[in-house]
């Protein structure tokens, strides 16, 4: 279970004091962190997992099943982020201890363990969650036994709760600000949109097309089509683009369908480098599976890329392949993954306490300066602030980053107008 | 086979005591409110393996599509539930409040007809079981009617099971798609979610469930269940008796198919959602290893089978997040190997024997034991 490696956890430590010693980090240290730890008795008035010396936080993901492939950035990243909590001293003087479940891909068992974690354990936080199902599944426990939940997935919105801090985009900050570039950039005026039959690509491409339709001059859409999850037979959408000859394929295609979709639009003799493709599906995770020779030339639309270049990224980049090893590649969700226990740590010391709905109160406004992405800062609805930016995909798996918003996008997970 | 002479002997009543005083005093008594609920799940799946101990063990119909009739009668009930959840009050957000919110959210301006009668529960209650069964009595007449049995009837119960999670997600406004139906809150102003009311509701199906027990040892050891034997056995010399074996086939699949949907509505009032991952392949096979662990021809085995499995589900997941299929699948392979006949071979290959040698008792039915396996999976069940 949570397992501390010595070795590795003093490898860390000695690490993070150099990358403290090369960039000036310690205005980022709390001012709490070395002084004498606040009682128990006055961090923790509600019976959770906190001692004098240790906090226990929960993290709840698929280590087992179909979407272990895409969950297991998102466990590393934490555990990632708990261990350099800890060499910087843990929260409130306490270390934080770790207890892993498995959601096995399966929803019904989130919910039984995320209430595990809740009612046993007492978590004071849970990391966790990937799929739109399993948060489903999982927010109706988090809500009753008052829990806290740091979900790091882009997705589709239409949801705000007390007790979920969204790390990741919801659907208006991933697509505007990319369908804006695309027409004035491009002068893109047709779309056709591709994706797997579910709640986020349909919600995704709705709002999508009330933008094109209602807030662009001249621009259209021009086919629309779903296929269900894991669905590997791509041939007759692509005769159809083929017909239709959209400026832009905007597709948000998603797990092992996306391996069969590249390859076939490839062998179709569509070139990515003479037509636009935009996905809001495809991080480096992906691309691991499908090729990078099968989708240069496509833009994604993402808040972060590996390839980022700030020196809070290189770090984090540095620090994670150290721990997982360097062949790993970091998507977006990884790096949304990673800001939850430092969100979590930066509210409980802003709250001073442990307390949920001190946390759930203290959120608003919390700012993370070394967040690999650049900045963020979570807004009252609980969802972050954060840009929007397009890479262009490489041959080599990684992208190149053609486009950053000039501002932080707001969060708006109930858009008006989009609905 | 040597069956025994009236509805109940009493081995049998030996072993339903056994059964009632485990789920009804030892575990509430033993287990926290966080344990028993997760016992309360587990013991829904069990309806579904009684249903198999009588359509396979005994008919010798192998359904893997059981997963099917789970969801239906579990997508009842939380269609019922979510409909109550969706007051025009809760939903003043959506475009069209008073709907549920997945279908507002797929711009659905009204609720789909077949939803309508789940406004109401007791007509929820009638088709939680009525559309299962019909369903069964479809898919049975159209089968056994052309004579389709054995592996040929196995596969096509699996891809039915595979097309209905196909339809639900597929179809995801009017059914909730892969999230399935959630954030189910109360039973006719009851709220659900709280400790007390898991509480109730574990007890409730708990008596169901031993209800329905008593209703497969009824069937079994009627006339119709000694016709059902003789079907498994030798399906020829029945018919040529004059026995009408398509019609016994399709009762038994029925029977099957009620027992599986009200577990699939115990589940969704005790976990809170139905989702599409308990209709499909996976699911429909897990409910015929909990039979095969507990032994199929016995209908207490069924009960300690599914909980035993399930409890080393939980357990080894919790302990080793990354390695527990692998274990899980070795538990599997162990008991098939080396106990084909399952918990309840054990009980009477092992057990049984010696404790009659201490208490001279003689058995009356060695076909059917399984009965005290109590002591054995109560021990490894916590």
């Amino acid at each position: 279970m949570a397992e501390h490696d010595e070795a590795g956890h003093s490898r860390l430590r000695r690490q993070i004091l150099m990358g403290m010693a090369a960039a000036p980090l310690a205005g980022l240290l709390p001012k709490t962190a070395f002084a004498q730890a606040p009682a128990t008795s006055a961090v923790n008035t509600t019976g959770l997992a906190v001692t004098d010396t240790e906090v226990t936080v929960g993290i709840l993901h698929s280590a087992t099943g179909t979407m272990a492939i895409s969950e297991t950035g998102s466990i590393q990243a934490e555990k990632l982020a708990i261990e350099q909590i800890n060499a910087m001293g843990g929260v409130l003087g306490r270390k934080i201890k770790f207890i892993q479940e498995d959601g096995a891909s399966d929803w019904p068992t989130f919910a039984e363990k995320a209430k595990k974690l809740l009612v046993q354990d007492k978590v004071a936080a849970i990391m966790g969650c990937w799929t739109s199902a399993s948060r489903k599944a999982v927010l109706p426990v988090i809500e009753q036994y008052n829990g806290m939940l740091y979900y790091p997935t882009f997705y589709e919105g239409l949801e705000q709760s007390k007790n979920v801090i969204y790390t990741g985009q919801e659907a208006t900050q991933q697509i505007l600000e990319s369908l804006n570039w695309v027409v004035k950039e491009k002068g893109a005026k047709t779309f056709y949109f591709i994706g797997s039959d579910y709640i986020w690509p349909r919600t995704s491409n709705k709002i999508a097309r009330k933008h094109i339709e209602n807030f662009m001059k001249g621009t259209k859409v021009v086919g629309e089509e779903y296929f269900p999850l894991g669905h590997t037979q791509f041939n007759s959408v692509i005769n159809k683009l083929k017909l239709t000859k959209p400026d832009v394929i905007f597709t948000d295609v998603v797990g092992g369908s996306n391996v069969a979709f590249y390859k076939q639009l490839k062998a179709a003799g569509i070139n990515l480098d003479k037509q636009i493709l935009m996905t809001i599906s495809v991080t480096e995770d992906e691309i691991d599976g499908i090729g990078g020779e099968n989708i240069a030339g496509a833009y994604s639309c993402m808040k972060y890329f590996q390839s980022l270049d700030n020196p809070n990224n290189k770090e984090f980049v540095a620090a994670f392949k150290k721990m997982w090893g360097e062949k790993t590649v970091i998507g977006d969700v990884t790096q949304a993954a990673y800001l939850g226990p430092w969100l979590w740590k930066m509210t409980v010391e802003k709250a001073g306490s442990f307390d949920v709905d001190k946390i759930a109160a203290a959120s608003d406004g919390i700012e993370f300066t070394k967040a690999p992405e650049g900045y963020v800062k979570i807004h009252a609805n609980h969802h972050l602030w954060s840009k929007t930016r397009v890479g262009l995909a490489q041959k080599d798996g990684q992208f190149k980053v053609v486009y950053e918003s000039p501002d932080l996008i707001e969060p708006n997970p109930f858009p008006k107008g989009y609905q | 086979m040597k069956t025994a002479p009236s509805y109940m002997d009493r081995k049998d009543l030996l072993a339903l005591a056994v059964v009632a005083a485990l789920l009804l005093v030892v575990f509430p008594l033993a287990l926290d409110g966080f344990r028993l609920n997760l016992v309360g799940k587990y013991l829904t799946y069990a309806f579904v393996a009684v249903g198999l101990v009588m359509c396979w063990g005994y008919g010798g119909i192998l359904s893997l599509g059981q997963g099917l009739f789970f969801g239906l009668g579990g997508y009842g009930m939380a269609m019922y539930l979510k409909l109550e959840a969706s007051s025009v009050e809760n939903t003043k957000i959506q475009s069209t409040p008073g709907i549920p919110d997945f279908m507002d959210w797929n711009q659905l301006t009204s609720l789909p007809w077949f939803w309508e009668p789940f406004h109401y529960f007791i007509p929820t209650l009638f088709l939680i079981v009525l559309v299962p069964v019909a369903f069964a009595l479809l898919i049975g007449s159209a089968m056994f009617k052309r004579r389709v049995s054995g592996v040929y009837f196995a596969i096509i119960t699996q891809a039915l099971a595979a097309i209905a999670t196909i339809l639900i997600i597929g179809q995801q406004g009017y059914t909730g798609g892969v999230n399935g139906i959630t954030d189910l809150r109360t039973l006719m102003g009851w709220d659900i979610r709280t400790d007390s009311a898991k509480f109730v509701l574990y007890f409730v199906n708990a008596v169901l469930l031993i209800g329905v027990v008593c209703c497969a040892m009824f069937v079994r050891d009627s006339k119709l269940g000694r016709i059902l034997v003789a079907m498994r056995e030798k399906e020829d010399r029945v018919r040529f008796s004059g026995y009408s074996v398509a019609n016994f086939q399709i009762f038994v699949f029925c029977l099957g198919a009620a027992f599986a949907a009200i577990g699939g509505a115990m589940f969704t009032l005790q976990v809170g959602f139905m989702s599409p991952s308990l209709v499909g392949i996976v699911p429909s096979i897990e409910m015929v290893i909990f039979c095969a662990v507990g032994g199929r021809l016995s209908i207490f085995g069924a009960i300690y089978g599914t909980l035993l499995v399930n409890y080393a589900k939980t357990s080894l997941s919790e302990s080793f997040p990354e390695l527990w299929l692998l274990g899980l699948g070795g538990l599997f392979i162990a008991v098939v190997l080396f106990f084909p006949n399952g918990l309840a071979g054990i009980w009477r290959d092992y057990v049984q024997p010696s404790i009659d040698r201490v208490f001279k008792l003689r058995s009356k039915d060695p076909t059917d034991p399984g009965h005290d396996v109590a002591k054995a999976a109560a021990a490894a069940a916590e």
